[in-house]
């Protein structure tokens, strides 16, 4: 069963086939995939969805496949945290992080737009799949495609942290460095997508795929009980998700599944790689490119692919963006660490990061509620963090060893074990 | 001063099919105007109406975007690779 009539240029409207295609030839615009929305509203319902297996095809009548799911049966649904202690100390006071650090089975918001690509795939027939990634993604075609029995190549920029290398190579693909930045691996994928006859989930797939990333909307508003947050905050390298999530809202309303689709939208950038907030802070549509310089690698996108449409989506919605150093990026991995328990990589610190400084500006208002996507996981980029935190106490296996460290640990407060800032 | 060109999957039926050809022009902007003298037509589907490159079009010299050189107005010397790309997703 599909809800799906096809194709359609989002910049001049032009209408093209369900086909592995993914740019307008009259305008270079995105193709968006175009749903039979009036057929949807009278399948779905919150009861039908309730009844599904708690993965992201459990709201299969708004993504674009025409069978039945190939690939990420246990994608998705991952936890939505009310986080007390984070939001103590932010100053929020109904604070929540979406966790896609522990989606199944990469560990990122990557496994969601991977499943539905590979779905595709495999429905058009390609038996090789292929990806431009910063690390997340090319994670998450290998090991999607090593499970649905697919050849795979992942091409990545060098110097990528060794987590995310090996991380991809443990499931078998040919991994490809390229020497330079992101920039200069999306280039060359979309030359290599023109000659070979793959499926390259971000280049010929990119329609089907990224819808994908509405799902992480559509949970948001489930667990919040069919409700929206009043704000949201969300990383934006290319651009996808963030316009997504606003895509998801508007579609939940229009199918009737929440009442108000109203929500705030904020991107949150690197200061080290920025574009898509300068272009917002300055009022401009254009974006200008930048040439990336941060730790937050998995967003070190100079040239955002769809940064018009985030800047679009952000102030449909009221929202607002921002831009956080690394150092502040650091100690915002370690604050939702020690508050939440969860560990997360450079981007997810963006996030955390970015919502304090929109807190502490009065962007977002202390009362109401607040979403922080978290979007990768920090096991894979622990170099990263490796320098900031305190290495571990070496002494022998004697009691009275362990006795006087506790005794230096505890000095200044007796009684009190130390905080471990090191 | 001749380049070569690399022309996208889009751009290829306007060029019998060829992924790459050669065209003649002291910058980028010349190039594209030669480019439509050869396949007329091409130039109105990688610039807008104003003349502009389009939104979701990026053209690189030898590996650099011209938007970090001189955009239209970046010159050329002999021998120099174009690519034109059209833009795509990815990253966080």
């Amino acid at each position: 069963m599909t809800f799906v009539q096809g194709l359609k240029c989002r910049e001049c409207g032009q209408d093209y086939p369900k086909e592995p295609l993914h740019v307008c030839e009259t305008c270079f615009g995105p193709l968006e995939v175009v749903y039979d929305y009036d057929r949807i509203k009278k399948e779905i319902s919150r009861e039908k969805i309730a009844q599904r297996a708690k993965s992201l095809w459990r709201y299969r009548e708004l993504l674009p496949i025409d069978g039945e799911p190939q690939a990420g049966l246990y994608s998705g649904f991952t936890p939505l945290i009310r986080a007390h202690r984070l939001g103590a100390a932010l100053g929020a006071k109904e604070l929540y992080i979406k966790d896609d650090s522990v989606n199944h089975p990469t560990f990122s918001y990557k496994d969601r737009v991977v499943s539905v690509a590979i779905s595709k795939a495999i429905e058009f027939g390609f038996d090789t799949v292929s990806c431009a990634s910063t690390g997340n993604l090319a994670n998450s075609v290998a090991a999607h495609a090593a499970k649905a029995g697919l050849n795979c190549y992942v091409f990545i920029p060098e110097g990528l942290e060794q987590g995310k290398i090996i991380g991809s190579a443990i499931y078998g693909p040919r991994t490809i460095a390229i020497q330079g930045n992101y920039d200069d691996v999306n280039r060359l994928c979309s030359e290599i997508a023109d000659k070979y006859g793959w499926a390259f989930v971000n280049v010929n797939l990119r329609p089907y795929y990224a819808e994908g990333a509405k799902t992480h909307g559509f949970e948001v508003a489930e667990q919040l009980g069919w409700k929206l947050p009043r704000h949201i905050v969300v990383a934006s390298a290319g651009g996808t998700i963030l316009p997504k999530i606003a895509k998801a809202f508007k579609e939940l309303k229009q199918v009737g599944l929440i009442d108000d689709s109203a929500c705030k939208i904020y991107a949150a950038q690197a200061t080290g790689c920025a574009p898509i907030i300068q272009a917002l802070k300055k009022g401009a549509d254009l974006i200008s490119p930048v040439k990336p310089n941060t730790i937050a690698s998995s967003i070190a996108i100079g040239n955002p692919a769809d940064g018009f449409y985030v800047l679009q989506a952000v102030k449909e919605s009221g929202g607002w963006g921002e831009s956080v150093t690394d150092e502040e990026i650091l100690d915002a991995i370690k604050l939702l660490a020690r508050t939440e328990g969860i560990f997360t990589e450079p981007a997810g610190g963006t996030e955390v990061a970015v919502t304090r400084k929109l807190i502490q500006q009065g962007r977002i208002p202390r009362d109401e509620s607040v979403v922080i996507s978290i979007t990768g996981n920090g096991y894979k980029t622990l170099e990263v963090v490796a320098k900031s935190v305190e290495q571990p106490f070496k002494i022998r296996a004697d009691l009275r060893n362990f006795d006087e460290l506790y005794l230096q640990l505890n000095q200044p407060t007796p009684g009190k074990v130390a905080a471990g800032e090191g | 001063m001749s380049v070569r060109v690399r022309v996208p999957t889009p751009l290829r039926k306007f060029t019998n099919g060829a992924d790459e050809v050669n065209a003649q022009g002291p910058n980028v902007r010349a190039i594209v105007d030669d480019l439509d003298r050869s396949y007329p037509g091409i130039r109105e589907r990688i610039c807008d109406e104003t003349g502009k490159v389009r939104r979701f079009v990026n053209v690189y010299v030898n590996g650099d975007d011209i938007r970090f050189l001189q955009n239209l107005e970046t010159s050329l010397k002999d021998g120099d690779n174009i690519s034109i790309v059209p833009a795509i997703a990815g990253g966080l």
